[in-house]
């Protein structure tokens, strides 16, 4: 059974040029202990697609879905408070910027704290030991002093790390990660991902990886959608999406690799491809 | 996470996308009409006016507003002590409320900007110096330095004006300077200094361009602050001096009438109310149109 | 032949000052670097964020001086600590930075943006300048009804192509290009490095192509530099740096750039069914 499933997902934003579909009929599954990566260029509408999902938009965005279940529970009809016990336990997120998705004001260690007393009953003591074990989970030196530190005396990386201690905080069923990687230098990437990779397998969860990066997607993903202007260009699992991509903004997007250049120029997808051929071969 | 671009291919004109975001605050758009309609007032007041602002009817003294028992309708909201119509005074009076927050506007606003200029371009022992001089400012409570500022200039309209610009102008500094010292580390100035621009072109056709947006909102707080503040002056007789119609001159002159004429006392408040309270609404509407921080919510 | 840009032993300390609890320190953002690159070809500084690759970027682009070491430029030495810079040598190196959304003034339109340089820098008359600036535009890809329009109607890409053309419209020597495609998207990444390519071509400019992205390094670069903590810890051509790089951070940050290729994606999924 699918952890988390999306049918013809729409969102569109009330702006000042008149309304704007964000993401238009996008429909994706994914089970436990899978890696799916939703890959596109900005525009695409790959992180307003799982904001929505997650009830998480502003109010001026409007968001219809056919059908929008996790763990086979309908999260349409769920009321606001039902939705958030689900978010931050079951679905946990993490973002791009660690180090302003983690409040100045307090330490690390509360902040993870203040998770645990959300959505568990563990006393004072055991939530503290908690969030040691989990520290030291996502490879934090010296985790009892680390507790008591603020986001500015931490790294970008290491604020990661931590963003990704409070997601697993309550050992969720489906991680999403919005271009967890996107803000740091490749060594420490490398660490993150190898960290997530690793995490992922051990917990079974299931993990939706957006990124824009192709060697994000190729080093992680076992399946992959690649997603153009809020729509579904191809749903393919890794090795046949790079080995064969069936549609032409795939290869296009491929090709302009600087790894896959052959000769002094690279191709580019203007070039030779307007949006309605890039439109035609779409999946739904 | 910035999946969402608003760029279609119907990118609206900068004015119509300003009104778009004016036109969603109500307040600001009422505010606006009111405003309006007083500068359209003040402008054509000898038009608007049915009386001389000074000519004095001397049978009809304290004539209550037209609707009332013993009103009449040719002076629509009464007349005072000396027998003039109120409703024309306070038509007049628009004039001056109006001028005085456009010069105390002008005057803070020019000094303001260009002190706040130099302190947030230059930095270090100028930049301290500036600030600590305003901070100085900012300790007095601000009409009790404007009183202390006409008592050693002599009361007045003119001098009531330069006091009022000078305790508004230490807010217009602040701002100035905050707004560029964030610019002043942006790329597209670091460009131009690469491309060779000086100090003065860099200051003012690269940097202050991109600092008006917060500036023209607290420029229109302070015009209704400024009119509110010689109000103040004139009600404390360092202000405008009588017989001008000024508002807070005449709120000043009709002290010893409320207990029989609550008319003469009424109607120059509340023309200062509605006329502070409509700019202050225009100044909130502003603030959501210009602000980017707000936008795109 | 001289080259266009020599640097020896270029140094830049930072003081910070102390205060009541803290003890004044100084940070050496770039120690003793030396490297040339001769015209028409690129150099690419490597590194990591805090490697001083940026401090380095200022000191050639001299906004900023070096506190000691020596910088020439086509063999004529440069101290903007002593001496004020003359027009003709600020000409000679301009500057294109990481993020398309803060270079260029919102205030200005991208015509009054291109002729800006000229209208400091020369006493070209007005309608030269605007049949500059126009021709300019045809050259980066774009056309001339953007002439008049604000920066806020183009999308990242077609920003960056009006910063490298305002950097081109003084006719520099040296091109320093500041992570100039980092904030783009693959497709527009591609548009801006072919553009880059045929500028290149076309006046036989000179870069020096600060980068993170071993990628994009590999594809544009003649010579490579990898910085470390303010110091140049391997230094050669692409080929020598690519195939047998020698010091160990070098080789940290080749095993650590993900790769897309099917090859490693097989090896990848190999290794994941067998654990």
């Amino acid at each position: 059974m699918s952890l988390l499933e999306i049918e013809n997902l729409v969102v569109e934003f009330q702006m000042a040029a008149g309304p704007f579909r964000a993401v238009d009929g996008v429909s994706l599954k994914v089970s436990a202990g899978e890696v799916l990566a939703i890959v596109g260029e900005s525009g695409s509408g790959k992180s307003v697609s799982m904001l929505a999902a997650m009830g998480l938009l502003p109010w001026t965005a409007k968001v219809t879905a056919d059908k929008l279940t996790f763990n086979g529970r309908d999260m349409l009809s769920m009321s606001d408070s039902e939705r958030r016990k689900i978010i931050g336990k079951e679905i946990a997120m993490i973002f791009q910027e660690p180090i302003a998705s983690l409040n100045p004001c307090f330490t690390v260690g509360f902040q993870i704290e203040e998770v645990l007393r959300f959505h568990t009953d563990l006393g004072k003591k055991a939530r503290r030991d908690r969030a040691i074990e989990l520290f030291d989970a996502v490879g934090i030196p010296n985790p009892e002093e680390r507790l008591g530190h603020f986001p500015h005396q931490m790294s970008g990386g290491q604020c990661q790390r931590v963003m990704i201690a409070t997601a697993l905080a309550c050992n969720p069923k489906l991680l999403i990660a919005d271009e967890p990687t996107t803000a740091l230098d490749v060594t420490i990437q490398k660490q993150i991902l190898d960290l997530l990779m690793k995490l992922q397998s051990e917990h079974q969860m299931g993990l939706i990886m957006i990124t824009h990066n192709m060697g994000v997607v190729a080093e992680t993903a076992d399946r992959v959608i690649v997603q153009y202007k809020g729509r579904k260009i191809e749903e393919a699992d890794v090795l046949s999406l790079f080995e064969s991509p069936k549609s032409a903004y795939t290869r296009a997007l491929l090709s302009a690799l600087p790894d896959n250049a052959t000769g002094d120029r690279l191709p580019t997808i203007a070039e030779f491809l307007s949006d309605q051929e890039i439109f035609e071969g779409a999946v739904r | 996470m910035s999946s969402v671009e608003s760029k279609t291919a119907s990118q609206p004109s900068a004015l119509a996308e300003f009104w778009y975001y004016f036109s969603r605050n109500k307040g600001a758009v009422i505010g606006l009409a009111v405003f309006l309609l007083v500068l359209f007032v003040a402008i054509f007041a000898p038009f608007v006016a049915p009386h001389s602002a000074s000519e004095q009817y001397r049978d009809m003294l304290l004539l209550p507003p037209a609707w009332m028992e013993g009103g009449n309708f040719s002076f629509l909201l009464g007349t005072d002590a000396v027998g003039r119509d109120i409703f024309s005074r306070l038509i007049y009076g628009a004039r001056f409320s109006l001028f005085i927050g456009l010069i105390v506007v002008t005057l803070s606003v020019i000094s303001g900007v260009l002190i706040g200029l130099v302190a947030g371009y230059f930095r270090g022992r100028v930049d301290t110096v500036i600030m600590r001089v305003m901070d100085i400012i900012l300790a007095f409570p601000s009409l009790l330095l404007a009183l202390v500022l006409v008592a050693v200039l002599g009361p007045g309209l003119v001098n009531a004006m330069i006091a009022i610009s000078l305790v508004n102008l230490p807010h217009f500094v602040r701002l100035t300077r905050a707004a560029v010292m964030t610019e002043r580390a942006k790329d597209y100035v670091i460009a131009s200094k690469v491309a060779g621009a000086g100090t003065m072109r860099l200051m003012l056709l690269t940097i202050l361009p991109n600092c008006l947006a917060p500036l023209i909102v607290q420029a229109t707080l302070a015009f209704s602050a400024a009119i509110l503040d010689a109000a103040a002056l004139g009600f404390l007789g360092m202000g405008a001096q009588p017989p001008t119609p000024e508002w807070g001159t005449m709120l000043a002159e009709a002290r010893e009438f409320i207990q029989r004429a609550w008319w003469v006392v009424t109607f120059p408040g509340l023309a200062i109310l509605v006329t502070v309270l409509s700019i202050n609404l225009m100044g909130d509407g502003l603030r959501d149109a210009l602000d980017p921080k707000l936008k795109r919510s | 032949m001289t080259p266009v840009l020599e640097a020896r032993d270029l140094t830049r300390d930072y003081h910070i000052p102390g205060s009541f609890f803290k003890k004044a320190r100084t940070v050496h953002a770039v120690k003793g670097v030396s490297f040339a690159v001769e015209q028409g070809k690129t150099l690419a500084i490597v590194g990591e964020s805090g490697c001083g690759k940026s401090t380095l970027a200022r000191i050639v682009t001299m906004i900023d001086p070096a506190t000691s070491g020596d910088m020439l430029i086509d063999g004529q030495k440069v101290d903007i600590a002593r001496e004020t810079l003359t027009s003709d040598m600020r000409r000679k190196v301009q500057i294109v930075f990481q993020n398309p959304y803060g270079t260029l003034n919102p205030r200005k339109k991208i015509g009054d943006i291109l002729t800006e340089p000229l209208i400091i820098n020369t006493k070209i008359g007005a309608d030269e300048r605007r049949d500059r600036a126009m021709a300019m535009l045809k050259k980066v890809g774009l056309e001339e009804k953007h002439y008049g329009r604000y920066p806020h109607m183009f999308s990242g890409g077609q920003r960056q192509r009006v910063a490298i053309a305002r950097a081109l419209m003084l006719n520099p020597r040296l091109l320093v290009l500041d992570e100039p495609v980092s904030a783009l998207d693959l497709s527009v990444q591609a548009q801006v490095l072919n553009l880059l390519a045929d500028l290149q071509d076309e006046f036989q400019l000179t870069y020096v192509f600060i980068s993170h992205d071993l990628s994009v390094v590999r594809y544009i670069a003649d010579d490579v530099m990898v910085m470390y903590y303010g110091e140049a810890v391997e230094y050669g051509s692409r080929e020598e740096v690519f195939s047998n790089p020698q010091h160990s951070y070098t080789k940290t940050l080749f095993a650590a750039t993900p790769r897309a290729d099917v090859e490693s994606i097989k090896a990848r999924l190999a290794r994941k069914n067998a654990a």
